[in-house]
């Protein structure tokens, strides 16, 4: 167990490195998730419902996600290095891992940033809108970066990520907005994180098969 | 080391491989030769695991981390320098004493002016020099190398010579080359795929 997250620490670390250098994935993000929240401020009729708001942060939130989705497995795609990192002696989920690190690290800046522009150009999120967007991090990196290992083996990649994300993204929609317009979000997070545990599991036991032939 | 039976693989309807048997003893030195598509480098990512055969069987005496790859890609992060991507390939295949290892290949090579420069910056014979160190890197018992010498300029190439040659007999060595005369006194056979 220690090796194992020892070697996903190793390829996250180089993960994030390489976004540090080559920042070609977070100021997009940034970028994107403020000019859409922009858009959607001017988009709203003012005077529409704070539940019209917060299903839009949403929609914000898994756009914003689908980006960074798009991105994680470029150097590796570009460059033929999914091979290397098959090759190395640990275990192939550890690249799902580190990858699904990496995204939630750069998903969570982009939230940082968003959830503030979301006070200033709506109205300020509660506790329960923020844990929803933390458990939704999760289930979004756990799915988003094992189909994006899948678009990345194909040929219409930049097609093929949103029309396999969105749909099992929908749940993850619905969590979410749930905790965020509900009194008592309890329920509605346990949704979600009995998604993430699912999702998780499943991508964890089928990421070796999408990176091997 | 290495034992193929009716080995055969195809893409789609297109056969690459039909039927091949071969057999590669531990110390020996495979040369795979034959024209442009022949199938040499679908043969050694076979052999790599990268990977599986459509028919036939593929027999493998070490784990992948006894095992070593250059393929046509040098496999190195463009946005990370020589040193950096070493350290990372060291660590995930746990080589022990890995930074005076990889001083000492960067040595060898003739990389170490270059250790702090990032990949995207080295030339292409830089690279492939890089790409030698990563695929040797960890010691492995079985190295695969495709077209080793392609972008080395002559000093690079003759120490490719050189590395070959000191390896002979110690670790299994299968390599694929257009110019097989170059390394044809070293290989203990000969495989030619038409």
């Amino acid at each position: 167990m220690r090796r194992y997250l020892g070697d996903a620490a190793v390829l996250a670390r180089k993960d994030l490195r390489l976004e540090l250098r080559a920042r070609d994935t977070l100021p997009a993000m940034l970028l994107f998730v403020l000019s859409i929240l922009a858009v959607f401020h001017f988009a709203l009729p003012s005077g529409s419902s704070r539940l019209a708001e917060l299903g839009l942060l949403w929609v914000a939130i898994i756009f914003t996600a689908l980006l960074g989705l798009g991105r994680a497995f470029v150097a590796e795609r570009e460059q033929g290095l999914l091979d290397a990192l098959v090759l190395a002696p640990c275990d192939r989920s550890t690249i799902w891992l580190a990858k699904g690190i990496a995204t939630f690290a750069f998903l969570a800046v982009a939230e940082i940033v968003a959830l503030p522009a979301f006070a200033l150009f709506f109205s300020p999120v509660g506790w329960g809108t923020i844990a929803g967007v933390v458990l939704a991090d999760l289930g979004i990196c756990a799915v988003g970066t094992l189909l994006s290992a899948m678009a990345a083996a194909g040929r219409a990649r930049e097609l093929l990520l949103p029309l396999l994300f969105l749909p099992l993204a929908l749940p993850i929609v619905i969590g979410g907005v749930g905790a965020s317009v509900v009194h008592d979000p309890g329920r509605y997070l346990g949704f979600l994180a009995l998604y993430d545990a699912i999702f998780a599991l499943l991508a964890w036991a089928s990421f070796e098969y999408v990176v091997t032939e | 080391m290495i034992s193929a039976r009716g080995l055969s693989k195809r893409y789609g309807v297109k056969r690459v491989l039909e039927g091949l048997s071969f057999d590669l003893e531990r110390g020996g030195f495979l040369l795979v030769t034959g024209p442009n598509g022949a199938g040499k480098t679908t043969l050694l990512r076979l052999c790599a695991g990268l990977a599986i055969p459509s028919a036939g069987t593929l027999e493998i005496e070490p784990h992948r981390s006894g095992i070593g790859f250059l393929g046509h890609e040098p496999l190195v992060y463009r946005e990370l320098t020589a040193l950096e991507n070493l350290d990372l390939y060291g660590r995930l295949y746990r080589v022990p004493e890995r930074r005076e290892r990889i001083g000492m290949l960067l040595e060898r090579f003739g990389l170490w002016e270059a250790r702090r420069d990032r990949a995207s910056a080295l030339s292409r014979g830089q690279l492939q020099r890089l790409a030698l160190c990563r695929a040797v890197l960890h010691k492995p018992e079985l190295l695969i190398l495709d077209e080793p010498f392609s972008g080395l300029d002559a000093d690079g190439a003759a120490l490719l010579d050189r590395e070959l040659a000191g390896m002979r007999g110690r670790r299994t060595l299968l390599v694929a080359t257009h110019d097989p005369e170059r390394v044809a006194s070293l290989a203990s056979g000969r495989l030619a795929l038409a």
